[in-house]
């Protein structure tokens, strides 16, 4: 694979692991330099967005969680929200209460697996999770223990943790009764002592210095913590500029995908820069948000970073940390905050009079964004008078990201070369945990991939 | 996964086609038995969870996802002749999956709808179940599968006995769960009398017809469910579509059959 480390070399890895979904990495190394560095994303196409034509307006939500089996609500949410913009439909009060609750347990769970079976084994020199229970066995059961409490609470709502049943247009197909909720609040108060201790356990890692040089997008809510809902929000990466919004309706018009000839993926820009969404754009956009706990826990774990200058329309000042290694920080404090997010919903819950409001199909165009645990998803059909979809346009975050973490690679992999550190091994695992920092969801790759065509890229490794 | 794989124990793989990693989610889904899972077997190839990847051979290998792209069809090969045992996980390995809608479709128009550049995209024209390619010792169910039976299938084959599975229709997981059913009390479509059992009959017990996610039952009278149907307001079309989902091919297949 290597030809000699100072004049031109290919590093290539065929199939990352510990990632959901498949990509491969090929860094292009010329005399010391990084030229090229690309992600091939090489999940196989399964065209949703063609094979929603013609469907009935009820049936989006089922079929796009079928995008992502680690975060099916989300789908399932953006689906709503858009066709019910399009059918001119708000769910509020009870009923939008309810669907955060649902939200937050995947948020739980699928935030957990990422920080206990995905990324902390790199901090800790691991190959997997069952590698650090070896060594940490008190930690492994509490991080299993967190995230069943996530997918305890999806259950409940929804009958199942992957692809749940209960979610509709306009609410639920049933919703549970306060006496059914209770046993939940009974292990969420355990999961605020679990997510308390991971946000300290995590803070005890070892973070290398890193900047991700990109604007920051996230939905904005006000007064909360956006989730389920929230307008596009960006904090640019230069700290002169303020935070600035636009309306989700032109989201497309802001976040553009071009395909490119001899590359992997579509790229996707935000106004022709480079932007990343998750964690990180999330606490710059809403950080001051967070519960009062939550930010204690954040300051403690030593998320403190300079407060941004408030934004132009009441936006900021949120936190920001661009430190991509910290993100599994971020991480622990947004599933502190989910779990007690989930408690006071509980707490207060008082069940709707109707399981949901009736969402009647007329002819339109809707747009449906929320936060899915890896980052803003967005989602618009077109529909006919009939309401069946005429046209739909899916952007998952991990499309939205590629860029970034394309950047974020070459950056790193720059800096180590500079400092002469140039063995494979060495150079690979970097780029393994620099990537797995973004916590990428390949499998929602619904149509950003561009299959390899160059022969000398490898596909992935076979099982023999 | 990374500790010297003690001769004993034998050797699962986890592998993945065109597919939403849900099924394998599944296995990650089960928290109170995942060490234990571990101790039994050696995990040697689970990607999605582990950084050390072994080479075969595989006692037992649990296939994900449908065969959908040129590569495939060459990989699907390898990973068969490296297991001894080859159970599919879930809809997408078992019927082609939700993306097999496309066989029914024209390719070219599904690529110019989603890719601007669609001769950059390698894709078979269909998107097929795993037992098209290669032979398969067990085929498990379900978008998503249930961690339940799951858990079942990987026991079975630990201890060499065939997997205890029920083959019967939801209904006869309803009527054990005590729901009222939908389609007599409310009116509801629902395709239970004809869908294979495996998830406990959720969708009735959250007031909704079921949607046919495990695919049909082993014995189905699909042409007696459709005058139902027709009674609680679907047409032939939002028959076929309600049908024609997530496990298309098999529901096909039993359309053509007739009465089985
Ligand atoms: S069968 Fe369903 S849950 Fe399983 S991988 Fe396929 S789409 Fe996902
Ligand atoms: S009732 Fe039908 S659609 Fe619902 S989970 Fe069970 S098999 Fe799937």
């Amino acid at each position: 694979m290597s030809q000699s480390p100072d004049t031109s070399r290919i590093l290539s890895v065929p199939a990352l692991t510990r990632v959901e979904g498949e990509t491969a990495l090929r860094l292009r190394i010329h005399d010391r330099t990084v030229t090229e560095a690309r992600l091939s994303i090489y999940e196989a196409p399964r065209f949703f967005e063609a094979l929603l034509r013609g469907r009935a307006h009820t049936e989006p939500p089922d079929l796009t969680s079928r995008i992502c089996g680690i975060c099916p609500v989300a789908y399932q949410l953006s689906a709503c929200r858009a066709v019910e913009d399009a059918c001119g439909v708000d769910v509020d009060g009870r009923l939008a209460r309810l669907r955060r609750l649902l939200y937050c347990g995947e948020w739980i769970e699928s935030q957990t697996l990422h920080i206990y079976l995905l990324h902390a084994p790199d901090f800790l020199g691991h190959d997997d999770v069952i590698g650090m229970s070896r060594s940490e066995p008190a930690h492994v059961r509490r991080g299993l223990r967190l995230k069943q409490t996530g997918n305890a609470v999806v259950e409940l709502l929804g009958g199942r943790a992957v692809h749940p049943v209960s979610v509709r247009l306009g609410g639920f197909h049933r919703t549970p009764t306060r006496t059914e909720l209770r046993p939940l609040a009974e292990r969420l108060r355990v999961a605020l002592d679990d997510a308390w201790d991971t946000v300290q356990w995590v803070a005890g890692f070892d973070f290398p210095d890193a900047e991700c040089e990109a604007d920051l997008l996230a939905l904005a809510e006000p007064g909360t913590y956006a989730i389920e809902s929230g307008v596009p929000t960006v904090v640019p990466y230069d700290a002169t500029h303020p935070a600035w919004s636009f309306p989700l309706r032109t989201f497309c018009d802001h976040v553009t995908e071009t395909q490119v000839p001899h590359s992997t993926a579509l790229h996707s820009r935000l106004d022709g820069r480079r932007h990343l969404t998750g964690s990180l754009a999330r606490y710059a956009v809403s950080g001051h948000l967070l519960s009062p706990t939550a930010l204690e826990a954040a300051a403690a774990a030593g998320l403190d970073d300079p407060p941004l200058r408030e934004g132009r329309d009441g936006t900021g000042p949120g936190t920001v940390c661009r430190n991509p290694f910290r993100s599994i920080l971020v991480r622990a404090v947004e599933v502190f905050y989910a779990v007690e997010e989930a408690l006071r919903i509980i707490t207060e819950y008082e069940r709707p009079a109707s399981p949901y409001v009736p969402v009647p199909a007329r002819s339109g165009v809707g747009h449906g964004a929320t936060e899915a645990p890896r980052g803003l998803l967005y989602h618009r059909y077109a529909f006919d008078g009939e309401g069946r979809v005429t046209d739909a346009r899916i952007i998952p975050p991990t499309a939205q990201n590629q860029g970034a973490i394309e950047e974020d690679l070459r950056r790193s992999v720059q800096a180590a070369l500079d400092r002469g550190q140039d063995a494979e091994a060495e150079l690979t695992r970097l780029c393994e945990r620099v990537i797995r920092n973004h916590d990428p969801c390949i499998s929602c790759s619904a149509h950003f991939l561009d299959l390899n065509l160059e022969t000398a890229c490898p596909h992935p490794t076979g099982p023999a | 996964m990374s500790a010297p794989p003690a001769p004993s124990r034998p050797r699962l793989g986890v592998f993945k086609f065109a597919s939403c990693d849900g099924c394998q989610l599944t296995l990650l889904d089960c928290e109170d038995e995942l060490l234990g899972l571990a101790d039994e077997w050696d995990i040697a190839h689970f990607p999605e969870a582990s950084s050390a990847v072994a080479s075969g051979p595989y006692d037992l290998s649990l296939v994900e996802g449908s065969v959908s792209t040129p590569e495939h069809l060459e990989r699907v090969r390898r990973v068969r002749a490296a297991s001894r045992y080859l159970v599919t996980i879930g809809a997408c390995a078992t019927a082609g999956g939700v993306q097999a809608l496309r066989n029914y479709a024209g390719i070219e128009e599904y690529l110019a709808t989603v890719y601007a550049r669609p001769d950059y995209i390698q894709s078979l024209a269909t998107s097929t179940p795993i037992a098209a390619h290669v032979p398969v010792d067990f085929e498990l169910r379900g978008c998503p599968i249930d961690r339940g039976q799951l858990l079942e299938v990987v026991t079975a084959f630990l201890a060499g006995r065939k997997p205890a599975i029920p083959n019967h229709s939801v209904c006869f997981s309803c009527k054990r769960r005590g729901n009222v059913c939908v389609t007599v009390a409310h009116g509801v479509p629902c395709l239970g009398p004809v869908t294979h059992a495996g998830c406990g009959a959720l969708c009735p017990t959250y007031g909704r017809g079921c949607y046919g996610c495990f695919g049909p039952a082993d014995t189905t009278n699909l042409p007696a469910l459709v005058p139902l149907m027709h009674r609680d307001g679907m047409d032939d079309a939002d028959i076929a579509r309600y049908l024609h989902t997530f496990n298309v091919t098999a529901f096909t297949a039993v359309e053509e059959e007739g009465p089985g």
